[in-house]
Formats: structure tokens, C-alpha cells, sequence
């Protein structure tokens, strides 16, 4: 096999880079909005406070990054009260799961491979590196382990629709519907949506199968994960960037700057 | 209707080269190939170029047009922005044989090293079967026309000379989920991905997938499926678990 000396004479030859698109672009966006959400998020889960919009402005919200509020730290009556030792903020408590399940996630791998190591940091644009091992050696084996990570966060999704639920709650027995409790179910659907397209439960849930005819019920699980998985990119984004939302939607009212409108 | 266009395209063999300039006529509804053709005919009758169909379809024209790794039968020239030159450069993964020709050879080399079908013994009337929605799954796989673009943009073997040794490439690493994935199939070729031909390697950056021309979802469909099968071999305990289980069984 003709490899190695010819190869690097002839790449002395031409530039190393021979795009003239804006490829720089993706990975740029990319940089800039995970990094704002990691920034974001550290702030938010270390801001134990207006996370909780409580019978003072007249609802029932709890920022999902402090749900489910297993401490007795949490104001109000969402507090499940599991953990009474805890001596910080409860959202720190809950921070390991999404982060362990977003960071090992297959389309995170991509998004900070490539805009963070620059490993490409597009196709055909030189790897920044000088010696490459991918996800073969330790830290990065551990992305192995990225289905564990997704049977923890499976609770998740229905927790925070629970929360949801019980938001509809506007105070001694009334019921109603504030446009917070819409954003609350729409953050607890996006985080269904991404989690149903996860990688690793779609291998799980049938994927492993080499015959789908020996196995329909999995075949149809595998089926359905596939429509949510095509589409896994978009909803990693937008569960992303609506958390986030979720939660300045919710510390605004809590805080009382912005008055949550009451739909009926 | 036709327009002048500049095309810059490499020259040279295996003791180097550079880019050449040629001021070339473009008509309407051409693609790069054609006016690579026309290079040729008119200006440098010793350009050499690999092609066959000119349809997309048997993979012998791969090149790397304005730096982006694609067929150029099937690269329009409309779609470049007009008064710019055009770079076509070959292949940069493979040694340059002369121009735009390259040597693949790697590719071959690596398709040897996978054990080949092992379907096993036939039902009693003599006949094998699958089911259509299991012949269904592999049928994506076997779309592929072998232009080997996946393995060149993949910057595993692209950048990094020396994992030519040990990593097969996306085009083969699916051959063997491929394979894998059969239902009739009797082999066992995860721990050869692995350990001899390099899935550890990918880091599902997706490269292959955005410049395959037959459109087939590499990364999702096999390299992270066949990454799931080393996790389930090599990494997950509730797995082997229930192997050993069922086993005793
Ligand atoms: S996804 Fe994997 S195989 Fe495909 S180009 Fe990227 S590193 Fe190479
Ligand atoms: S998988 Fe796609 S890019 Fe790779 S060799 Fe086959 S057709 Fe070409
Ligand atoms: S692959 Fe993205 S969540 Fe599992
Ligand atoms: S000439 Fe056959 S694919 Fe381009």
C-alpha cells in the first residue's frame, strides 16, 4: 500500500485548507451558544433564589432546573423533602443528570468536537491537532457509557410534566391556565422529544435486534425512536435553548418584573 | 448561452505539484466534469481524470471542488458563485498518481479485512429467508457506489497519517454493521472493528454522512449502531448479564 511518503510530500504541495465557504460559521454559532448555556446554567443553579414562583404572584412554577426540589431548601409546596442534609442549592443536586446526559450525548460529541476541539472544526479543514486517538483511550471511552446516562434522565421528562401539571394550580383549589404553565409543558415535551431520539435508546429499544421480524414490538419502538432520532439535532437545540427560557420566564415572574398572563 | 470561467486545477504526480489556471468556456446545464473534459480537449490533452458514467453512479470521478470533497459529475456549475475561480484539486487522503487520479488502494486493502458472509445453514426445504423489513435496514448500506469521498474527508485517516494502519473508515466500518446487522449472518466482528479496525476512533463528527452523494446516514445508522454493539459487548454489564442468563437457560 502506497502510504506515508508520497502522502506528505504531496501535501506540502497545495494549502490544507482549500475551502472558500463560510465554514467557520457553524462551529462559531456553536461555540457561542453552548458556552452562554453552560455560563447561563452555572449561574442559574447557583442562584438558589426566584426559581420558585409561589402563591406571592399567585402560581405554582418551578424552574426545571430545580426539579424535581427533592431538598427542603425549595419555598413553597413543591418540595418532595428527600434530602433535608443538603446544605447548598438544590438545583446543584439535580445538575449531573442533564449534564451527564447532554454531554455524552452522540450529537453534543459532534457539536464540541468540531467547535470546541476543532477536531475537524469542519469537514475538509484541518484537524488542530497533531495526534488524534479518538474516543479510544481514557476520558473519551467513558462516552461509552452514554446509556446509562440516558436511563437516568428517563424520569425526567415526566417529572418536569408532572410539574406542569401540578402549575395548573392557581392556589386553594382553583385551576387555571397562565401562559407560564404553556411554557412549562412545551420544556417538558422538548425534553421528551430529544430524550425519545436518543442514540443509545434507540439501540437499546430495538435497535440491537438483528432480526426487527423476531421482535415487533421492539421493531415498532425502534420505528418510532427513529422518527424523534432523524430529527435529534433540532430537538437537542430547542430543548436547550427553551430550558433555559423556561427559566428566566419563571425568575422574571417570581421576581415579580413581568406579571404572568392568565389564559382563562 | 456560455460563460468564460477560471478553473484552478492541480497538477502533478508523486513528486509533487501545484495548481495550474485555465480560462475555459462553461455552458449552460454543464457540470464540472464537463468542463474538466473540455481542459483536456483544448488546452492539456494529458490532464488525466477518472471517470466512467458521468451519472453519479459508479464513484470514479471523486475530487475536491473549491476545497469540498465531492463527484464532480454531479457538481453543476451553476451552483458557483460567478466571476470566481473554481479550485479541483484531487483527493488529499490517497497518493496522487498523476492529477486528479489518486491511488485508492487503501480502500481495498481495508475491504479485504473483513470477514466475508456467513449466512448460516439453510431452512429444511433448502431455502434461506428474511423478512422484508430486516432486508429493508441493510439496503440504505448497500447504496453505496464506493467513491470512497467518506474516506477522504474523514480527518481520522486525512489528518492523521499513521491511523491509516488501524482504522478501516466509514465506508467499511458500515460494511461491517452491515454484515452485523444480517440476520442470517453467523460471523462475530466487533471485537475486529474495535480492536483492529478503529470504530474507537470515530468521533461521530459526521463528515462522511455530509458528503456521501447517495445520501446514506453513515454516522446515525451504522457507525453509532455498531458503537452501541461494542458498548453492548465490551461495556454494559446488564448485557452480559443476560447473555450469561439466558445461556444457562
Ligand atoms: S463520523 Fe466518524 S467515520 Fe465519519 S467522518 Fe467523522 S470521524 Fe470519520
Ligand atoms: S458511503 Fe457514500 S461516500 Fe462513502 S463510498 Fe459509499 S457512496 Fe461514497
Ligand atoms: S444520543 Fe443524543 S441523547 Fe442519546
Ligand atoms: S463519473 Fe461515475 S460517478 Fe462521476
Amino acid at each position: 500500500m502506497a502510504v506515508g511518503t508520497l502522502e506528505a510530500e504531496r501535501r506540502g504541495t497545495r494549502p490544507a485548507n482549500l475551502r472558500v465557504d463560510w465554514w467557520w460559521l457553524q462551529p462559531a454559532i456553536t461555540f457561542v451558544v453552548l458556552l452562554g448555556f453552560v455560563v447561563y446554567s452555572t449561574w442559574t443553579v447557583f442562584t438558589p433564589h426566584d426559581f420558585y414562583a409561589g402563591p406571592s404572584v399567585g402560581r405554582h412554577y418551578l424552574s426545571p432546573y430545580y426539579s424535581p426540589c427533592i431538598t427542603n431548601r425549595c419555598k413553597g409546596g413543591t418540595t418532595w423533602n428527600l434530602v433535608s442534609w443538603w446544605p447548598f442549592s438544590a438545583g446543584i443536586l439535580m445538575m449531573p443528570f442533564p449534564i451527564l446526559f447532554r454531554a455524552t450525548c452522540y450529537y453534543y460529541r459532534k457539536a464540541y468536537y468540531r467547535s470546541f476541539w476543532l477536531s475537524p472544526p469542519a469537514c475538509a479543514v484541518p484537524d488542530a491537532h497533531g495526534s488524534y486517538t479518538g474516543e479510544s483511550r481514557f476520558p473519551l471511552i467513558l462516552q461509552n457509557l452514554h446509556r446509562f446516562a440516558f436511563y437516568l434522565i428517563i424520569p425526567f421528562p415526566i417529572i418536569l410534566l408532572w410539574e406542569a401539571i401540578k402549575g395548573l394550580e392557581f392556589g386553594s383549589g382553583h385551576w387555571g391556565l397562565g401562559l407560564g404553565s404553556i411554557i412549562l409543558f412545551v420544556n417538558a415535551f422538548l425534553l421528551g422529544f430529544y430524550t425519545l431520539g436518543c442514540h443509545a435508546g434507540r439501540h437499546i429499544c430495538g435497535g440491537h435486534l438483528n432480526a426487527f421480524s423476531k421482535g415487533p414490538v421492539r421493531y415498532w419502538v425502534w420505528k418510532q425512536m427513529t422518527r424523534f432520532n432523524l430529527h435529534h439535532m433540532g430537538w437537542a437545540w430547542t430543548s436547550l435553548v427553551f430550558v433555559a427560557w423556561t427559566d428566566i420566564y419563571i425568575r422574571l415572574v417570581a421576581s415579580g418584573v413581568i406579571h404572568d398572563p392568565r389564559l382563562f | 448561452m456560455s460563460d468564460q470561467v477560471t478553473m484552478k486545477v492541480w497538477r502533478g504526480d508523486t513528486d509533487g505539484g501545484g495548481f495550474h489556471e485555465f480560462a475555459v468556456e462553461a455552458r449552460e446545464g454543464e457540470v464540472v466534469l464537463d468542463v474538466i473534459h473540455r481542459i483536456q480537449a483544448t488546452q492539456a490533452n494529458d490532464l488525466a481524470v477518472r471517470w466512467n458514467c458521468k451519472a453519479g453512479k459508479c464513484g470514479s470521478c471523486s475530487a475536491e471542488i473549491n476545497g469540498l470533497p465531492r463527484l464532480m459529475c454531479m457538481t453543476r456549475m451553476s451552483t458557483f458563485e460567478p466571476g470566481q475561480p473554481i479550485t479541483v484539486a484531487p483527493m488529499k487522503t490517497f497518493p496522487v498518481m498523476k492529477d486528479l487520479v489518486t491511488d485508492v488502494s487503501f480502500n481495498f486493502e481495508m475491504a479485504k479485512r473483513i470477514p466475508a458472509f456467513s449466512p448460516r445453514p439453510p431452512d429444511a426445504d433448502g431455502k434461506r429467508r428474511m423478512a422484508q423489513r430486516d432486508v429493508e435496514r441493510s439496503q440504505e448500506f448497500r447504496k453505496c457506489i464506493e467513491c470512497f469521498l467518506c474516506q477522504n474527508v474523514c480527518h481520522v485517516i486525512r489528518d492523521h497519517e499513521e491511523n491509516k494502519q488501524h482504522f478501516a473508515g466509514p465506508r467499511f466500518l458500515m460494511r461491517i454493521t452491515e454484515l452485523e446487522m444480517h440476520p442470517l449472518d453467523t460471523g462475530d466482528r466487533i471485537p475486529l472493528a474495535r480492536e483492529e479496525l478503529g470504530i474507537p476512533y470515530c468521533n461521530i463528527t459526521k463528515c462522511c454522512t455530509e458528503v456521501c452523494p447517495e445520501h446514506i446516514h453513515i454516522t446515525d445508522n451504522a457507525l453509532i449502531p455498531l458503537k452501541e454493539r461494542v458498548v453492548d459487548h465490551y461495556f454494559d454489564p446488564i448485557v452480559w448479564l443476560g447473555r450469561k442468563i439466558r445461556r444457562k437457560g
